[in-house]
């Protein structure tokens, strides 16, 4: 008898989970997503787009280890609106800003909110081909709670997510931006040992939607996150995301411009030493005329830490004038880390301007010297350097004082990890 | 002030000795120009004594006052009083200059159990001295030599100087890249913290610094050896007949 790894993988998973009651479209969505997920599987190392990540962490059927702390809060002392979800428990706190409806992904199914229903797995489905994403599909399944967020006008203050508690969550989270509206979502937290996070983002002509995500610093969790976007015209969509010391993080960014003169960007920088993995996979597809997109990843890695960066550009026939950048960096700061890149650029338009680069590096011995001979102590020294390297990263984030206080951030989880 | 005594130093990868016994006495106070042909060793003992890799010390000391140089880090010189005004000073994109040099002013001050100047006070400091070399608060706040020209980078070695006063202040062909203007705002500077207590070691190929810094001593070094030491006079001597003559008479 042939024995197929991989169903038996994903039968075993999915015999651990329940399917969430409740019916209407949200269970329809469920039943849906399941179907799709049985269909393919879960993914194996032999799956092109998991060669280089062990998917087995996110294959048990439970997670291999406890749930950490709630961890530090990055993003303390901000001005923002704090949606705190620990573990199921979920509470709308009052006072919300302005130009936003928030509801939980219960209260949306409950209620038939329709711009939810109509996004609800929708671009999680469209990203998975022509590479399918199992996870994803297992969470769109799964999922145990959520936000949906519509954003009609612009709002002043940020929306922070923080997510804790919690053993092995699955959360789901969409966000509509209407036309002309523009919104700045922050996530932090280290909820559980394993937790798994889709976004669905609609970003309609002429909007904005920013985003910026805290992870860590935390030695034992496991992370997988799918962050899906549409871009209508002349929209403008900005992720970056921050990661420190998470022990395993598989971060996906699917983003399809489907309007004409519309920007998006994804970035990130990440650090971490020892038993670290961390996984950008970038999906970029342009599908309209002049749209830009950069996607910049700085990875610093020492004592056998391990970076992987997959990224694709796509430009679609007839998407002319689409100008795409792409780079990932890594600072190996000892021989044993390691990192592995995969770029790739699928060019369908003959007007078009595509450019990507990789490189992997040591620390720059004259620079380490320069600042030493200055008084610095190598270890200080060394984190200015650090964050040298990765600054070409941070200076993705549009908002002035943000990316300030996580430039504040980063020096200060450098300083202590 | 710096003493230096039988230093012999070879590449630490390489069967190449590029000091072969240096001799030199800096005290405090005083001015020495090191001169010489490219390729006597003018950078490697500029850089040996600041704790650059790369190079191996097989013979002879060095000492900054009590401190034995050659046994310490390079921050542990700097904090010890030695500073190394570099010849390329290096880019650092992302750092800002301002966050630079109060990091290196706060870690020398700790590593001398002295207390740390809070933003307010370095701030202060800081533009005062930043005025007088004419690096206006822009320059102050844009990355670490990035996008600076020539003459800026040099201006900006001698206002890392000015804070960090320094014992011992060692300037590597600062008149590299300069114009006439820059040269004469660099010596101003450096002239500025000429003190009874500091001795300088400026290394340069060219008399025309020394017209700015004037010397108290002036040796000759070639072939990893100083082979002649005299008064501001020879410098002017190399400057007319060039250093064949002076190399002929030593051999």
């Amino acid at each position: 008898m042939v024995v197929d790894a991989r169903k038996i993988t994903t039968d075993e998973r999915l015999a651990a989970l329940t399917l969430p009651s409740g019916g209407g479209w949200l269970g329809a969505a469920r039943k849906n997503a399941l179907g799709r997920l049985q269909a393919v599987g879960l993914p194996t190392r032999r799956d092109e787009y998991w060669r280089y990540t062990n998917p087995a962490p996110f294959n048990r059927a439970t997670p291999a280890q406890g749930a950490g702390g709630p961890g530090e809060d990055p993003f303390a002392g901000m001005d923002a609106y704090v949606i705190t979800i620990d573990g199921d428990a979920l509470d709308l706190p009052d006072g919300a800003p302005d130009g936003v409806e928030i509801n939980t992904l219960s209260q949306a199914a409950e209620a038939d909110i329709h711009w939810a229903r109509d996004l609800y797995a929708t671009l999680e489905a469209a990203g998975s081909r022509p590479v399918s994403r199992p996870f994803a599909m297992l969470n769109s399944a799964f999922a145990t709670g959520g936000l949906a967020i519509r954003v009609t006008g612009p709002v002043a203050r940020p929306i922070h997510i923080r997510t804790i508690g919690g053993t092995d969550p699955i959360l789901h989270h969409l966000i509509k931006v209407d036309a002309d509206a523009s919104v700045t979502v922050l996530e932090s937290g280290s909820a559980g040992a394993r937790s798994n996070i889709v976004t669905e983002v609609d970003v309609a002509d002429t909007a904005a939607f920013h985003h910026i995500r805290m992870q860590g610093p935390d030695a034992t969790q496991q992370i997988d996150t799918h962050l899906f976007a549409r871009l209508g015209r002349r929209a403008t969509f900005k992720s970056f995301t921050l990661s420190a010391n998470v022990q395993l993080t598989r971060n996906e960014a699917i983003l399809e411009i489907v309007g004409d003169d519309a920007s998006a960007h994804v970035g990130g920088a990440a650090f971490g030493r020892g038993d670290f993995h961390h996984d950008d996979t970038v999906f970029v597809t342009h599908g309209a005329l002049n749209g830009e997109s950069r996607q910049v990843f700085k990875k610093v890695l020492r004592d056998g830490a391990t970076g992987v960066f997959q990224g694709k550009i796509l430009v679609r026939e007839g998407a002319q004038k689409t100008d795409g950048y792409q780079i990932s960096q890594a600072l190996l700061l000892d021989d044993d880390a390691q990192f592995l890149a995969k770029p790739e650029l699928e060019i369908y338009a003959d007007d078009v301007a595509c450019s990507h680069g990789s490189t992997t590096g040591a620390i720059d011995e004259t620079a380490l010297f320069y600042l030493r001979s200055r008084g610095v102590p190598k270890r200080v020294a060394t984190d200015l350097l650090v964050l040298s390297f990765m600054a070409e990263a941070v200076e993705e984030i549009a908002d002035e004082d943000l990316r300030a206080h996580i430039g504040a951030v980063l020096a200060d989880w450098l300083s202590r990890h | 002030m710096l003493t230096i005594k039988n230093l012999h130093v070879k590449l630490e990868d390489e069967d190449k000795q590029i000091l072969r016994g240096i001799d030199l006495t800096v005290p405090a106070g005083e001015v020495h120009a090191v001169m010489g042909p490219n390729g006597s060793g003018k950078s490697t003992l500029s850089y040996v004594l600041a704790g650059r890799g790369g190079y191996e010390v097989t013979e002879g000391e060095a000492h900054l006052g009590d401190v034995d140089l050659l046994d310490i880090e390079p921050e542990e010189r700097a904090a010890a009083g030695l500073f190394l005004a570099f010849q390329y000073p290096v880019e650092i994109p992302g750092v800002g200059n301002m966050t630079f040099l109060r990091t290196a002013v706060n870690a020398q001050r700790k590593a001398r159990g002295e207390e740390e100047l809070s933003a307010g006070e370095f701030l202060k400091v800081i533009r005062a001295k930043a005025k007088d070399l004419k690096i206006d608060a822009e320059m102050l706040k844009r990355p670490v030599n990035v996008g600076f020209s020539g003459g800026e980078k040099k201006r900006n070695e001698i206002l890392q100087m000015a804070m960090l006063e320094p014992k011992m202040c060692i300037l590597d062909e600062t008149d590299s890249g300069l114009d006439v203007d820059a040269m004469k705002l660099v010596s101003e500077g450096v002239n500025a913290l000429r003190d009874p207590n500091r001795g300088f070691l400026v290394i340069t190929h060219y008399q025309r610094l020394l017209d700015h810094i004037k010397p108290d001593v002036v040796h000759i070094m070639a072939g990893g050896r100083i082979i002649k030491s005299g008064g501001p006079e020879l410098a002017i001597e190399v400057e007319v007949n060039g250093y064949a003559d002076i190399l002929e008479g030593t051999s």
